[in-house]
């Protein structure tokens, strides 16, 4: 699906050498030699090696990696925070290492706006100030930056706090500054640099889920860092994993999941949840045998004897789900002499989509031991899922 | 076997250069003295303008506003205590060359110390400059400060900037210096100039550092201005001078004490200057 959408940021081949004299160390590169041996030899550090991908606009995508990976390396290189040493960085026609220190300007402040891991808020200005400061940067007119810098603050809910000071201010509370400091610039592209990798476990994913709807909403191109896996599933569109300034492995999330590119890859969703990852379609199967709404209590009795079922689903013809009748009932209703099943069926059973999470289902069977049904968005019953299936599919998962 | 090795005339090179100096540049010299003895005696006359009660209470209200009313009292009865004493215009002439001397330093040290926080070069050249500043005895000063601007207040304002400028340096280029670098990161990734970067975030953050340097000038001004008081710099200083000449102990304590109580009261001033600008 991503072939057909726009690219907003191209990247291709680019490094970075850290120290002087950095040609000799992409000589070595060429020759085959890796960072450790680079180092050794010469005293450089090869911080990004040919590094090429795409931005595709209004994409969340994920660069991750552990510390000393790159990571923050690589997204300095976009806005050249830190110079590349070679490569191209193409953003709408413009090559970004080539500009010119006034373009280069122009450029940050038309397409760029970033949150940091530690905030960086300024302590000497309040919460509307720091809001408004790339607005002020580029010369917006006062009441026009304050009216922006209020509608942000309003977005990622801080309200009420325009004339606080940061250090008022929790670490959570905070980083909403941040991100309304940046999207009050409205640039092109959000630069996240592990934009809640300083907050507490619950907080994190508050922002997460927050960012989700706010990405949702804006279609805002990101470029999100991380070292957490768990939050780069969650969130990124697609994942970059990064090793020692190199790409392992492009994909989506369930890609990198699924089908790691290497043993590196596979030991780093070892510790994965993968109940977040997997949804009810992974552990749907498909269903042995449905009723009628107008057949029989006899008939669908010895359907069900048949499969070996204690419940099933009654459709309409055109496959839509209409209810449920139990064993129980079944018998009862046959002795009574009814014609049909419609007015013994139960609308007491749970029906999800295919994207639904495992894990919002462990909840589901707790209270109810039928099969959860798979329904598309016209109710049609695609399969159902049984308690035994989301367990052997997470044991399944986690061999891989 | 003695290697016979002259001595260098360090002594007479140097007092060629500042001969050459004096002569060469006695138009200049001239002119910065008749601008800064206007500015002296300007302020002198109108602080000897005003009643010396008149005064006390704008000092007071200021030390309110800023400070406290402890501070505030504290003034009143410190000021009160020198008018007592007679001293109130020899204090009244120390005071007028602290302001002056400071506001001549700080003019020229802020925009020194930016420069060298900005340029690493600028910096490793300023520095040992300053040290000699510092350490040079400050007694040295006063002898060069005599054939450039005469016997006077002029001379003592020379030797004294030159003497109080450094803390207001090293502290402006300390306070610039020790900003957070995710902060200046932060101003580059939203496409801040030089300029904008300057004024927006690194100064404020520097301010109270700046202000602690400020502090240090002004005490180190007082300190100068009353040595001054031998090349003939009126005030709290020749008041001591004349002491010592005299061998009269109680008049050079009387004085000195004097010295202390205005001291005191720069130093709680300019200081809740700065924590008031904190807040």
């Amino acid at each position: 699906m991503n072939e057909n959408r726009n690219v907003k940021i191209r990247v291709r081949h680019l490094s970075k050498v850290f120290g002087n004299n950095p040609k000799k160390a992409l000589e070595l590169r060429e020759q085959g030699l890796k960072r450790p041996e680079i180092f050794e030899k010469t005293g450089l550090t090869l911080g990004l090696s040919d590094i090429s991908f795409d931005v595709y606009e209004g994409e969340l995508l994920v660069i991750m990696g552990l510390s000393g990976s790159g990571k923050s390396t690589l997204i300095r290189c976009l806005n050249r925070l830190i110079e590349p040493t070679e490569g191209e960085i193409v953003i709408d026609d413009e090559d970004i290492p080539t500009l010119n220190d006034k373009a280069l300007l122009e450029c940050r402040r038309r397409h760029f706006s970033m949150v940091f891991q530690n905030f960086a808020l300024f302590p000497h200005r309040t919460v509307q100030q720091n809001a408004e400061f790339g607005l002020e940067i580029r010369g917006v007119e006062k009441t026009e930056r304050s009216e922006i810098a209020l509608k942000a603050l309003k977005q990622v809910g801080l309200d009420g706090w325009e004339d606080a000071y940061p250090n008022q201010l929790s670490g959570g509370m905070q980083q909403r500054v941040g991100l309304a400091r940046a999207l009050a610039n409205d640039s092109t592209v959000l630069l996240m640099d592990e934009a809640f990798s300083a907050l507490d476990p619950l907080i994190r994913g508050d922002m997460q889920q927050e960012l989700l709807e706010l990405q949702h909403r804006m279609q805002k191109t990101t470029v999100f860092i991380t070292h957490d896996l768990d939050e780069a599933i969650n969130i990124g569109d697609r994942i970059i994993l990064l090793k020692d300034g190199e790409i392992v492995q492009i994909g989506t999330p369930e890609e990198i999941l699924t089908k790691p590119a290497d043993d590196y890859v596979k030991r780093f969703i070892e510790g994965v949840d993968m109940s977040k990852i997997l949804t009810a379609e992974h552990a749907m199967r498909p269903v042995r045998a449905t009723a009628r709404e107008d057949d029989g209590p006899r008939t669908t009795l010895r359907k069900m004897s048949e499969n070996g079922l204690d419940s099933i689903y009654v459709t309409s013809r055109d496959r839509k789900l209409q209810g449920l009748v139990e064993v129980d009932t079944l018998e009862q209703a046959a002795k009574e002499g009814k014609d049909t099943i419609r007015e013994i069926m139960t609308q007491d059973f749970r029906s999800v989509p295919p994207d639904e999470p495992l894990h919002n289902l462990f909840a589901m069977f707790s209270e109810r031991s039928f099969p959860i049904a798979v329904v598309d968005d016209q109710k049609r019953l695609l399969g159902v899922v049984v308690k035994g299936a989301v367990l052997e599919e997470l044991a399944q998962a986690g061999d891989n | 076997m003695a290697i016979e090795f002259p001595r260098i005339p360090l002594g007479d090179w140097i007092e060629g250069g500042l001969n050459w100096l004096t002569s060469e540049y006695s138009g200049v010299t001239r002119a910065i003295s008749r601008v800064t003895q206007t500015g002296i005696d300007g302020l002198n006359d109108a602080l000897m303008w005003l009643p010396e009660w008149g005064l006390m209470a704008i000092l007071a209200a200021i030390c309110w506003r800023v400070a406290s009313l402890r501070l505030a009292l504290g003034a009143v009865a410190g000021l009160a205590l020198i008018w007592n004493l007679e001293l109130w215009n020899p204090m009244i002439e120390t005071l007028t060359l602290v302001v002056i001397a400071t506001l001549v330093a700080v003019v020229m040290a802020i925009p020194l110390g930016i420069a060298a926080a900005l340029s690493t070069r600028l910096y490793k050249t300023i520095m040992p400059i300053l040290d000699f500043m510092q350490t040079m005895p400050a007694f040295v000063y006063l002898i060069p400060a005599i054939p450039f601007f005469g016997i006077g207040s002029v001379s003592a304002i020379f030797a004294t900037v030159i003497f109080s400028m450094p803390p207001a340096i090293r502290f402006t280029t300390l306070g610039i210096r020790q900003v957070p670098v995710d902060l200046i990161e932060a101003a580059d990734a939203y496409g801040a100039t030089r300029r904008q970067k300057l004024l927006k975030v690194q100064l404020p953050l520097s301010l109270p550092t700046v202000m602690a340097g400020i502090n240090q000038t002004i005490m180190l001004a007082l300190s100068m201005v009353v040595i001054a008081a031998m090349i003939g710099a009126a005030g709290l200083g020749s008041e001591v001078w004349r002491a010592i000449q005299r061998l009269r102990p109680g008049d050079g304590f009387e004085a000195g004490i004097a010295v202390v109580i205005l001291a005191m009261l720069l130093d709680r001033l300019t200081q809740s200057f700065r924590k008031g600008r904190k807040q």
